[in-house]
């Protein structure tokens, strides 16, 4: 009988703090926060709790893991969900998103706050902020910037045998190439070399074929080779750009590039993959997003001295393909207030700059624009020049089959060895075609 | 002398039996016109529109047959369809083979026989998303255990070939994956057939001297066969269906050589946001998986009178 009053006792109390827990959270306020799940993700939950000190506001995160993003996310706010007060959402998404209502437009707040948009890199806010793509309409504020770039390993680059081979091969220094034609040529010297005992390879880069993984890879070969998206005087006008003959050929470079250099199995692989390849000692260099370069960096086995990082390099001209994201208020959210409230305090250059100290990339002018940030890290040089050269996927309201047909066009080209790039490349004309006189466009 | 009981519905007041019956079978009823017959005829509806459920303020047009003329004579969906029926008839044939040789060994008793029976159905018992990702490792060139064992056996180094990222090996390892999945499935259908079929008959078999092998045309397989033909009609309805495992290991690829009808739906429907023209899909999927299954169910009876 002792036993079970004892026991009573226990489950009272528990209840009792339970219940009393319930009650205190819900006095509060919170801001739920969608995004990708990654590092800088991390790097934010640490930066907001800046934000819950200043206003008592709690923030609780929603992040999910980059292959399911897009599909979760647009569910969520396709269904208009109110799941997320504020979601830092690609910037493919911002034409649907912005059409169709998803977002608060930012314009009237921005300026109420003084909030000048200005401040921030202008690729950021055309690539991330802004429909109709170069009007002042803005359904975002730039939060993180980025851009796909490279990292080489340093240390093996450094070996004189290898220095040694290289120049005598390629009659130059083995460095960070200066051009596509000089990435492939390193990559070859690295595929199926022996170094320490251990097989490596030359590249690790984009071939997933789910979500957008080898579409954003090729673009990083195709736009250094002149690839357009449409002919700059007509909108959607696309024969002889998409299909161009610079096109091609950085068609067949990227699959050249694939068949020489990619580790055994690289057949459906994104940023993870790459990341595996490179930091279990695999490849010699990888493709993969600005954003995951801090983390690299700070890598016990393959980061510090032994890594380095260089812009996608030119061809016949400069690209790179760009990520990102911008920071939006879900349109569904009863919490608009104080999601506006987070927007502004994220707005500020006191807390850009932490937001850049913690691994986030900022887009504003003020931390980028600083003597001493070209050296604050490694690869923040190399940040600033790849986002004065990138180039965006269409962010079109129906981007999504946009991106389903491009993925499956290269992808049979690049990897299922179907038909020639001049093919693929027309077959994704009649794809885009077709697309754009569902929505009107022509 | 035996108490006449009194209908029900003379204890319950005012409700004839019938109302009664209807009462008990209602919930149910409304249940499943709710979750089946509901998103049935909504589908069958927007397959006639245009409608995006990622625009929902977009206006809405009545498209006819449109979608079902550009879904039927579109080449690439053939190819789907293609993959697809590749995929059903592979997986069916290896899995009604092995699992009806499985249950015929089961079948005899032997030591350890419930050891046995437990770890082939293992396989079953796992979620169709773990099996993806640990064959997507098994199947890694470098370090997978599928391509050191057939190099074993074979001699070709294992990092040589790639069974998910080749044209031509990918269909095939996703049916070997399907098949090891559940093949255990058919297995246990046969085992039950089989252990319907009365001891007596094989004695009268064995009176009459008929071999084993005459045993086995003649009783074991007619026997078993509505048994084995339920297993055909389960798994050909899954497997028309497959999505998930596959997409885990391929995600239709490389290309579109695993993009089975499935992969193809799910894209149009919750990536591409073509509502109307998928639930036309979905339409033109669900008559042929219905029409295949009924004129298999009238077979399978036919068999079953005989």
């Amino acid at each position: 009988m002792t036993q079970f009053r004892t026991w009573m006792l226990a489950a009272t109390i528990a209840g009792s703090s339970a219940l009393a827990a319930t009650g205190a959270e819900a006095q509060g306020k919170s801001l739920t926060l969608c995004w990708a799940a990654w590092d800088p993700a991390n790097a934010l939950v640490e930066l907001s709790k800046d934000f819950t000190a200043k206003t008592n506001i709690a923030m609780k995160f929603e992040f999910v893991p980059w292959p399911n993003f897009a599909d979760r996310m647009l569910n969520e706010l396709n269904s208009k969900g109110k799941l997320c007060d504020l979601i830092i959402g690609d910037s493919q998404w911002i034409g649907g998103s912005a059409e169709n209502k998803h977002y608060v437009k930012l314009n009237d707040f921005f300026a109420k706050e003084g909030i000048k948009i200005d401040d921030f890199m202008p690729a950021t806010v055309t690539g991330y902020a802004e429909w109709p793509k170069n009007t002042p309409n803005y359904w975002a504020l730039p939060a993180m910037g980025d851009a796909l770039g490279w990292t080489y390993r340093k240390d093996w680059f450094s070996r004189p045998e290898l220095q040694a081979e290289f120049k005598a091969k390629y009659n130059r220094e083995l460095a960070a190439p200066k051009s596509q034609t000089e990435l492939k040529q390193i990559a070859e010297f690295f595929q199926g070399r022996d170094i320490d005992g251990k097989k490596v390879y030359g590249a690790a880069i984009f071939t997933e074929r789910g979500s957008e993984g080898i579409t954003m890879g090729v673009a990083n070969a195709l736009y250094p080779f002149g690839f357009k998206y449409e002919d700059p005087k007509k909108p959607y006008a696309m024969a002889g750009f998409v299909n161009s003959e610079d096109a091609v050929k950085g068609l067949e470079f990227y699959k050249s590039l694939y068949k020489c250099c990619t580790p055994p199995g690289y057949s459906n692989a994104y940023m993870q993959e790459g990341l595996d390849a490179f930091k279990s000692g695999q490849a010699a260099l990888q493709m993969n997003w600005f954003a995951f370069f801090p983390g690299l960096y700070k890598d016990p086995n393959v980061g510090g001295d032994r890594i380095g990082f260089f812009v996608n390099p030119p061809e016949k001209e400069k690209g790179s393909q760009l990520g990102g994201q911008g920071l939006s208020v879900v349109a569904y959210s009863p919490n608009q207030a104080e999601a506006l409230s987070y927007v502004k305090w994220f707005a500020s250059l006191d807390v850009q700059k932490k937001w850049w100290e913690l691994g986030g990339y900022t887009c504003h002018k003020g931390v980028l624009n600083d003597p001493g940030f070209a050296k604050s890290a490694p690869f923040a040089a190399d940040f600033l020049v790849a986002m004065g050269q990138v180039v965006d996927f269409w962010a079109e309201p129906s981007y999504a089959q946009l991106l389903q047909a491009e993925q499956a066009r290269v992808h049979d080209y690049v990897v299922a060895e179907k038909g020639t790039a001049k093919q693929a490349l027309d077959l994704l004309i009649q794809d885009w075609t077709k697309v754009f006189k569902e929505d009107g466009k022509f | 002398m035996r108490a006449a009981y009194p209908p029900i519905a003379h204890r319950v007041r005012g409700l004839s039996d019938k109302a009664i019956a209807w009462i008990f079978i209602a919930p149910t009823m409304i249940l499943l016109l709710a979750i089946n017959l509901f998103p049935l005829i909504w589908t069958i509806q927007l397959s006639f529109t245009n409608y995006r459920a990622n625009r929902p303020n977009a206006p809405l047009r009545n498209v006819g047959l449109e979608h079902y003329q550009t879904i039927l004579s579109d080449p690439e969906i053939w190819q789907r369809m293609q993959a697809t029926a590749h995929f059903v008839f592979w997986t069916i044939l290896l899995q009604t083979v092995i699992g009806f040789a499985l249950a015929y060994l089961i079948d005899r008793k032997f030591r350890g026989h419930g050891f046995w029976t437990t770890l082939i159905l293992i396989p079953m018992m796992l979620s169709p998303a773990v099996v993806g990702n640990f064959w997507t490792f098994l199947y890694q060139p470098q370090i997978g255990l599928f391509n050191y064992v057939v190099s074993f056996f074979s001699g070709i180094p294992p990092s040589s070939f790639q069974m998910l990222g080749d044209v031509n090996l990918s269909p095939w390892a996703i049916i070997i994956v399907d098949t090891w999945m559940w093949a255990p499935y058919v297995m246990l259908i046969c085992l039950a057939g089989l252990r319907s079929i009365p001891d007596y008959i094989y004695e009268a078999a064995e009176v009459d001297r008929a071999s084993n092998w005459r045993q086995f045309i003649s009783i074991t397989l007619p026997m078993c066969l509505p048994f084995i033909m339920l297993a055909v009609l389960f798994r050909g309805i899954e497997n028309f269906k497959m999505f998930d495992m596959v997409n885990l290991l391929t995600s239709g690829g490389p290309g579109s050589t695993t993009e089975l009808a499935s992969i193809t739906l799910k894209r149009a429907a919750f990536e591409a946001w073509r509502t109307g023209y998928s639930s036309a899909f979905a339409i033109i999927l669900f008559v042929a998986v219905f029409g295949l299954a009924n004129i298999y169910v009238k077979a399978l009876n036919k068999v079953k009178a005989r």
